[in-house]
């Protein structure tokens, strides 16, 4: 280093300050403090990391000239989803999320955070109306794992230890909870109807057994038809002892019945759609909700935070609900683990709720269905395309190219010269291969007619 | 306000602010969806009646609120909330609550950023995965060892993934039902322990001798061919420097064990003393605490997982790589535990974390390291002068590290006043309430502190101070400390028994209306 500066973020690097706290401690350097670390343990050579970019402007050349090499969804037309969406996020939600309070804080007790309680606090009671569930956990990794935890609380509730999923559930998402389940629980996948792409009611009638901890269905499927065998997949688990899970997409619960209403014991799912960016991926952030009884509450591993009452009448208190459930609080007598989740994601969610109201939800819900039929019979139109599952969708549905003699990578390298991203290819190892060239296709409420009209112009050129 | 001095007339913001859904009034908006074309609607007809049987009759009962109530309702309880960004956050002991910076929350917000799908063709996010493979090799700098992971979630979830690894790793070998145990240190995190148990593992956990340093004895005794492998702190929660932690891992390798080094708090060691030095085969880093993320009232987060070769076969998939040419997800992982989260990983934090190590370099990371410990011995020094506090293990001669349990045992026997009665009033000199221990508290009344870097002198002089004025009103006027906060956003919660009690607790406000409004 030429020059050797004061380091903006490092105060006492200031040698004035350094000098005299070093006489304050009648030392001579830090390592009359690192002394304590033998010297075989000592690492004697120097991080192989750039030279910094000190000056705040030229970190921000170096990190914005990175960023530069993406291609984004709102440069080009994005039809990809299945887990990540591309909805519009209102002003308000970022604003909230940008606060230095929230956005800084972490583990201190409502006595100094009592903001950050209690905006979680309404967080899951908006995720709570929506879904009719009076237990609603603070936010986890994501989707994902609030399936894995909710398997685990059902095999720990009913002491059965196979968990029938549906086959057509997200293969990451599988994947996630099959390592999350190991050793003892078992998954076992029920078959999905070609035609209509939902559960396979015979498949799961055979599965189905006094082994049978839980079964979970997702709703919207993976593939985008709506699961309306919802109450009766939930009789057949219940008359066999099982906990019925769901995994539902909160966005559209604003026009789909509430899943406590299908019969539905613990539901799950994502925050993301509700105001949070895509991020890469990094916007996930999973719900798990449930009837307020004691043998399901008992059984969440995750912070839950309560309203209660303080020492002034009148006044809401906040604090942490059963913490001794934890393993912050039991270790390995705890249920499973908690730790650092996406607390920030689940507060903008509930400010986004807020926003939208019964009448934004129900909106939003209806236009995108709308655009959706749009797309489906525009698309379907397509000589030798044709949508699969038809008439059923809330916000994707799956293009079938097998008839155009062209692999998805073909023709989704063709719409990428046109500035359009296509959805998830499914012909890919780690998605649906045996469907052939088919895939998933997302619209959100942000596409026009004329985006739309675009990709049917596009795919009808390419096809 | 004389600087490095308690602030005596703090009074944190208090709006008496309703819950969201007593503010709501039937018919109020505060967001219109973009519209539906009259054209689309023309050809779609009644769409909700393809919804059949999961149609919803009833909008669900979300409050109805403006714009204005909305941003107001969110900007005060973000007001009644005390961000390490806004506080002196020396509090939060073992979170390494540093500065955030602004600049890299620009970096998140930007649409060349924001705006990306994980499911992207790879060509057209080159820039995303070029972050995630060059902060996946600062780690491995940091760290000494082979390969890193950048997909767990926070801290807990990569100490988990090495969990899973390790399940992989033994079941590979076909003796998962033999190598069945794994061993934890009663001042490691409490991930070290239920982690492994949410694996399937049984836990043995070992205490401190005299010195505050886990039993080497001990370890020794516990370890066997049952021993699937040790996962340990270094420093501990405590703040000392395990000088033998190099022989402990010999002792779990001796007997074909395998060793993962929690190492959620780096910030004291960068390049300084690492994971590979000491022996371990895997290590994870809070890359929200040591690389100057924020932590988001509890995330997002990202557990950056590293590990040796003989590890890689394990690991999660997808990792990011780069051919020479182009960055791309590598799933071609032949033992690969699968996914831990969905996609690459917390992509947010690994943007903002890659900026700071960039903006900071060897030299400065060094430095944060150096000046940690030297805030860390300062702020220890003026605080074990005040009397009623000590600290674990106060006597034995060792230096402390990054942080220091302290141990208000005395104060409680003294006066009766307790660690909590002091959290709760710091919060009145507007200090965020500090992190007393995981449990159990070895330690009784304790409190533990780390000044890490972005810390000036003033902030410590103004901890030491707080800390001075409090304990002096333990001794004068206790009943002052037990009904504290006073100057805080709420009071002291007066029947904390029922946040435990199934009938009272209210994890939402219908169950609130429920239990507690409808008579």
């Amino acid at each position: 280093m030429s020059k050797k500066f004061v380091h903006p973020y490092i105060p006492n690097g200031a040698p004035e300050l350094m000098e005299q706290m070093l006489k304050e401690l009648n030392i001579s350097s830090s390592e009359d403090i690192f002394k304590e670390i033998p010297k075989h343990l000592r690492f004697q050579g120097r991080m192989n990391i750039p030279e910094p970019k000190l000056s705040e402007y030229e970190l921000k050349r170096h990190v914005e000239g990175i960023l530069k090499k993406n291609q984004t969804t709102s440069d080009n037309l994005s039809f990809l989803g299945g887990g990540t969406w591309d909805h519009y996020v209102p002003a308000v939600c970022d604003t909230i999320g940008q606060r230095d309070e929230f956005l800084s804080a972490y583990v201190g007790d409502a006595y100094s955070d009592h903001g950050k309680y209690q905006a979680l606090f309404e967080s899951s009671s908006m995720i709570g109306d929506l879904l009719k569930m009076e237990a609603v956990s603070t936010p986890t990794y994501d989707w994902a794992n609030a399936i894995g935890i909710a398997a685990r609380m059902a095999s720990r509730i009913n002491g059965r230890k196979e968990v029938l999923v549906a086959g057509s559930m997200s293969p990451s998402r599988f994947s996630v909870i099959n390592n999350y389940l190991k050793p003892e629980i078992s998954l076992i996948k029920i078959a999905f109807d070609k035609t209509t792409g939902l559960m396979d009611l015979d498949d799961l009638k055979r599965k189905l057994s006094d082994k049978t901890s839980s079964v979970y269905f997702e709703n919207p499927t993976y593939f985008g038809p709506v699961e309306h065998q919802g109450e009766k997949i939930a009789e057949m688990a219940h008359a066999v002892g099982a906990e019925v899970i769901a995994g539902v997409d909160p966005s559209s619960l604003g026009v789909m019945k509430a899943p406590s209403d299908y019969g539905v014991d613990i539901c799950v799912g994502d925050l993301q759609p509700l105001g949070i960016h895509m991020q890469y991926g990094g916007g996930l952030s999973g719900y798990i909700a449930s009837r307020d009884e004691e043998k399901y509450v008992a059984e969440y591993p995750t912070l839950l935070f309560g309203v209660t009452s303080t020492l002034q009448e009148g006044e809401y208190g906040f604090g942490h609900v059963f913490y001794e459930r934890t393993s912050y609080a039991s270790r390995e007598k705890g249920k499973d683990f908690i730790g650092t989740t996406t607390s920030l994601f689940g507060i903008i969610a509930g400010v986004y709720l807020a926003l939208m109201g019964p009448e934004g939800m129900r909106e939003l819900g209806e236009g995108i269905m709308q655009r959706v039929a749009y797309a489906v019979e525009q698309i379907d139109a397509i000589p030798n395309v044709k949508v699969l599952y038809k008439d059923n969708f809330f916000k994707e549905f799956v293009i079938d190219f097998n008839e155009t003699g062209k692999t998805v990578e073909t023709i989704h390298k063709a719409l990428k010269t046109m500035g359009i991203f296509g959805g998830i290819d499914l012909s890919c190892s780690r998605q649906f291969p045996e469907m052939g060239e088919a895939a998933i296709y997302a619209i959100t409420e942000k596409m026009t007619k004329e985006d739309i009209d675009r990709l049917v112009t596009a795919l009808r050129k390419v096809c | 306000m004389p600087k490095g001095k308690a602030r005596n007339k703090f009074q944190q913001a208090r709006w008496e602010e309703p819950i969201i859904h007593e503010l709501s009034n039937k018919g109020v908006r505060g967001l219109i969806p973009p519209r539906v074309e009259a054209e689309i609607q023309a050809t779609t007809g009644k769409v909700l009646d393809n919804l059949k049987t999961m149609r919803r009759e009833e909008a669900p009962e979300l409050p109805e609120v403006s714009q204005k109530t909305v941003l107001s309702h969110w900007l005060r309880l973000s007001q009644e909330t005390m961000g390490s960004n806004i506080g002196n956050d020396i509090s939060e002991g073992t979170c390494t609550m540093k500065y955030n910076p602004r600049i890299n929350e620009e970096f998140a917000s930007n649409p060349l950023f924001t705006d990306l799908h994980p499911m992207q063709d790879e060509d057209t996010v080159q820039g995303m995965l070029e972050i995630y493979y060059k902060f996946q090799n600062f780690m491995k700098e940091v760290s000494g060892l082979d390969h890193c992971s950048l997909q767990p979630g926070g801290g807990n979830h990569a100490v988990y993934t090495a969990a899973s690894m390790i399940r992989q790793y033994w079941s590979d070998r076909g003796a998962l039902d033999t190598r069945d145990e794994i061993i934890t240190t009663i001042f490691s995190h409490p991930s070290d322990a239920a982690t492994p148990a949410t694996a399937g593992f049984k836990i043995i956990t070992i205490y401190p001798d005299e010195n505050g340093i886990p039993d080497i004895e001990a370890i020794r005794a516990a370890a066997s061919e049952r021993t699937a492998a040790i996962f340990m702190t270094n420093p501990e929660d405590i703040g000392i420097y395990n000088p033998r932690v190099d022989e402990v891992v010999k002792i779990i390798h001796d007997v074909g064990g395998l060793c993962f080094y929690d190492q959620a708090n780096a910030n004291a060691f960068l390049g300084v003393a690492r994971a590979r030095e000491a022996g371990f085969d895997m290590c994870h880093f809070n890359v929200h605490k040591t690389f100057g993320t924020p932590h988001g009232c509890s995330g997002p987060g990202t557990g950056a997982f590293c590990c040796l070769d003989r590890m890689y076969p394990y690991m999660p998939v997808p990792v990011v790589d780069f051919d020479n040419e182009k960055y791309f997800l590598n799933y071609d992982i032949p033992k690969t535990i699968g996914h831990v989260r969905d996609y690459a990983g917390v992509s947010g934090v690994v943007l903002k974390a890659y900026a700071w190590v960039m903006s900071m370099g060897h030299d400065y990371m060094r430095q944060a390291a150096d000046v940690s410990v030297i805030n860390n011995n300062y702020l220890e020094k003026q605080i074990l002068q005040i009397k009623g506090i000590t600290s674990a293990f106060q006597d034995n001669g060792i230096t402390r590290q990054e942080q220091v349990r302290y141990s208000f045992e005395k104060l409680k026997e003294d006066t009766d006043v307790g660690t909590d009665d002091v959290n709760a009033r710091i919060v009145d000199f507007g200090l965020p309430s500090y992190w007393t221990s995981h449990h159990p508290w070895v330690i009784p009344e304790p409190m533990t502190l780390e000044p890490c870097e972005t810390y000036s002198l003033d902030d410590l002089n103004e901890y030491v101070d707080v800390l001075r004025k409090v304990v002096d009103e333990a001794y004068s006027d206790p009943e002052l400390l037990k009904t504290a906060p006073h100057a805080s956003s709420s009071h002291r919660r007066n029947k904390p028994e029922e946040l435990d009690d199934p009938d009272k607790w209210a994890l939402t406000w219908r169950a609130y209306q429920r239990k507690h409004l409808s008579n």
